[in-house]
């Protein structure tokens, strides 16, 4: 798989290449900005982007201004953002535009070297993959929201559904059947008013739901 | 003996030590000075009968008019004196708004706000009655010195002649009284003219200088300034050290905790003990990266700079261990330092509710009121926390009076626990 990184640390920037490169993947271009992130993908037009945050000059959220230009110009790129903290208002930009093909984890996931991979594998087929950190973030925001209709249980179904998860990969985190899962998928469906036509478009729905309802902004 | 000759000595010198003499010279320039505004009181009767009552009226007026007429040029002009022949710098009026505009205004409305000012009324009474009578003083005595060293010489010439010298004809045992009179004159005189500078810098400096209520605000000014820098110091430095963290440590252990995976993950082959090392390696450089998050974010993070205090919350809400509800009504930035001060209370209230309150929920409001941001943080927890004891809250109370804020909590003993902060916008 083709992949642009933009990462500023060298250490880092030289350990995800090596571990990509190892696995699989092919790193078409390593960079330290977001200016050569842009530069890079509009030459090599990679499947996959994985960017850092805070890169230079500010060092503040060039990389996630970097991957909403990506996502404008080039829809058709996954883009995986890392951090050394990651921010619900820095997700609720990343998934303004869409929330297909994205992703958005703290770097120490990195750690975990077989779930990270996954989660790359996840975004570049167009599935998105939220760090539990921001999903909690985003549960201590809502107000007055058609979630708040929903079960406890049902919350932490959503949630991991906005961290990308499959039914059986919520199940397993949960230690319920699957079933079990299903249920309460449909009875979030139905709570939160989303039409039963529209397959598997509703998950993403229903995750775009969860995150409008913490940021007014999006 | 040097602690009982030194005293006698510089007795003995007195009326020839140099500091006495300027002192003279200065009481005689003071005068002159004091004369220009006091002076003004002769002009009338300079044209008038002594007895014509208008010149008489006049002549309290007239110095009273110079006084506010010339008042900020006469003070100049004794300020440079005093810094000139004594070396003394007398203080100055702190230059308000309110100097600046009157002093761009036209003349009469220049001079209105100069009758209002309390400033030109000391400065008046330094001018026409403490001045001069600390001149007065000086003088008299300056003059009893220098008669009584003249009378002194004429006497002693008086003794050695005898008493038929053409000069003064006198019996020489009254030349001799005379002569220790003139003596015990000049010996005290200097005394006096000293004393008398003495006083007139003092209430130079009481009444041309800043009064007490503009010192004290000049004081209250350079303390919130000092205060602001300090707080903008510590928030600076913690940046600086969060900033140090990320791009170091942080980054080394990400590495570390990578390569550490990647072993694991590819090497499957290590005999049992390796494997088990290896992850438990892993996990630990796992655990490390997350308590290091966890104290970085907690020493500035990004997130409240870039975005505000709406944003950076969600954080601290999120990891707090205590389910959170937050709910943050702030329409627009309030500066960078309420929102440190807010962000940390918040963190360290949440911290508390962990530690102390056994409770099972908490809620964080934070809103905007006018110029003040408020905050609340409240729990369902067995309650009894007070101020005066435990460092954690003597610290919130510290964080909101750093920047002039207030803080309040309301903890009976069972509960419930309610923290309620003012924070003001405008420092």
């Amino acid at each position: 798989m083709r992949t642009v990184i933009a990462e500023d640390s060298v250490l880092l920037r030289a350990g995800l290449t090596k571990l990509l490169e190892t696995t699989g993947f092919e790193v078409a271009a390593a960079v330290d900005d977001a200016a050569g992130l842009l530069a890079a993908v509009e030459r090599h037009r990679p499947e996959l982007v994985i960017a850092d945050v805070r890169m230079p000059p500010t060092f503040t959220d060039e990389g996630i201004r970097a991957a909403l230009v990506v996502r404008r110009q080039w829809p058709e790129v996954a883009i995986m953002v890392l951090s050394q903290y990651v921010e619900e208002r820095y997700a609720a930009d990343l998934l303004s535009t869409s929330t297909t093909g994205v992703g958005y984890l703290l770097k120490d996931r990195v750690a975990d070297v077989d779930v990270f991979l996954e989660s790359l594998r996840r975004v570049a087929a167009g599935g998105t993959a939220l760090d539990p950190e921001v999903v909690a973030q985003l549960l201590v925001r809502r107000q007055n929201t058609p979630l708040d209709r929903l079960t406890g249980r049902e919350r932490e179904v959503l949630g991991l559904m906005a961290e990308g998860r499959s039914n059986a990969g919520i199940a397993e985190k949960l230690v319920v059947s699957e079933s079990a899962v299903a249920k309460h998928i449909n009875s979030i469906f139905a709570k939160l008013d989303l039409p039963a036509s529209e397959g598997d478009h509703r998950r993403v729905l229903a995750v775009l739901r969860f995150l409008e309802s913490a940021s007014p902004s999006v | 003996m040097n602690a009982v000759l030194a005293p006698i000595g510089r007795f003995l010198l007195a009326p020839w030590r140099g500091r006495a003499w300027r002192d003279l010279w200065f009481v005689i320039l003071s005068s002159a000075l004091s004369l220009l505004p006091l002076g003004l009181i002769g002009l009338p009767w300079a044209f008038f009968a002594p007895s014509y009552l208008p010149s008489i009226l006049a002549c309290a007026f007239l110095p009273l008019l110079a006084a506010v007429l010339l008042g900020p040029q006469l003070t100049t002009l004794r300020r440079s004196a005093y810094d000139k022949i004594r070396g003394a710098q007398i203080p100055r009026a702190p230059h308000t708004a309110r100097d600046a505009a009157s002093a761009a205004a036209p003349f009469s409305p220049r001079m209105r706000a100069r009758l209002r000012h309390p400033r030109t009324w000391r400065q008046a009474c330094y001018h026409l009655i403490a001045g001069p009578a600390a001149n007065l003083v000086g003088v008299i005595a300056g003059t009893m010195w220098v008669c009584g060293l003249i009378c002194f010489g004429w006497l002693s010439a008086a003794i050695a002649f005898g008493p038929n010298w053409k000069w003064l004809s006198m019996a020489t045992s009254l030349a001799l009284w005379g002569a220790l009179v003139c003596l015990v004159v000049v010996y005290l005189t200097p005394w006096l003219v000293m004393a008398s500078v003495r006083w007139d810098l003092k209430f130079a400096t009481d009444l041309l200088g800043p009064s007490r209520a503009e010192r004290l605000a000049r004081r209250v000014t350079d303390l919130t300034e000092s205060r602001a820098a300090v707080v903008d110091a510590a928030d600076a430095e913690r940046r600086r050290i969060e900033r140090d963290l990320h791009d170091g440590a942080q980054q080394r252990l990400v590495s570390l905790a990578m390569n550490l995976g990647l072993a694991r993950a590819t090497l499957k082959d290590l005999p049992e003990e390796a494997r088990t090392a290896l992850a438990e390696a892993h996990e630990e450089a796992k655990e490390a990266l997350g308590e290091l998050r966890n104290l970085v974010r907690g020493l500035h993070p990004v997130v409240l700079e870039d975005r505000g205090l709406d944003a950076a919350l969600s954080g601290i809400a999120a990891r707090s261990p205590v389910p959170v509800r937050l709910a943050v009504d702030v329409p627009r930035r309030v500066p960078p330092t309420v929102e440190a001060v807010a962000y940390f209370m918040v963190s360290e209230a949440l911290a508390n509710v962990a530690k102390h309150a056994q409770a099972s929920a908490a809620r964080v409001d934070v809103w905007l009121d006018g110029a003040l941001l408020r905050l609340s943080v409240a729990d369902d927890g067995i309650g009894g926390a007070e101020a005066a004891r435990g460092s954690g809250l003597t610290g919130l109370a510290q964080r909101a009076a750093s920047v002039d804020g207030r803080f309040e909590i309301v903890s009976p003993v069972g509960g419930p626990t309610t923290i309620m902060v003012e924070l003001p916008c405008e420092l």
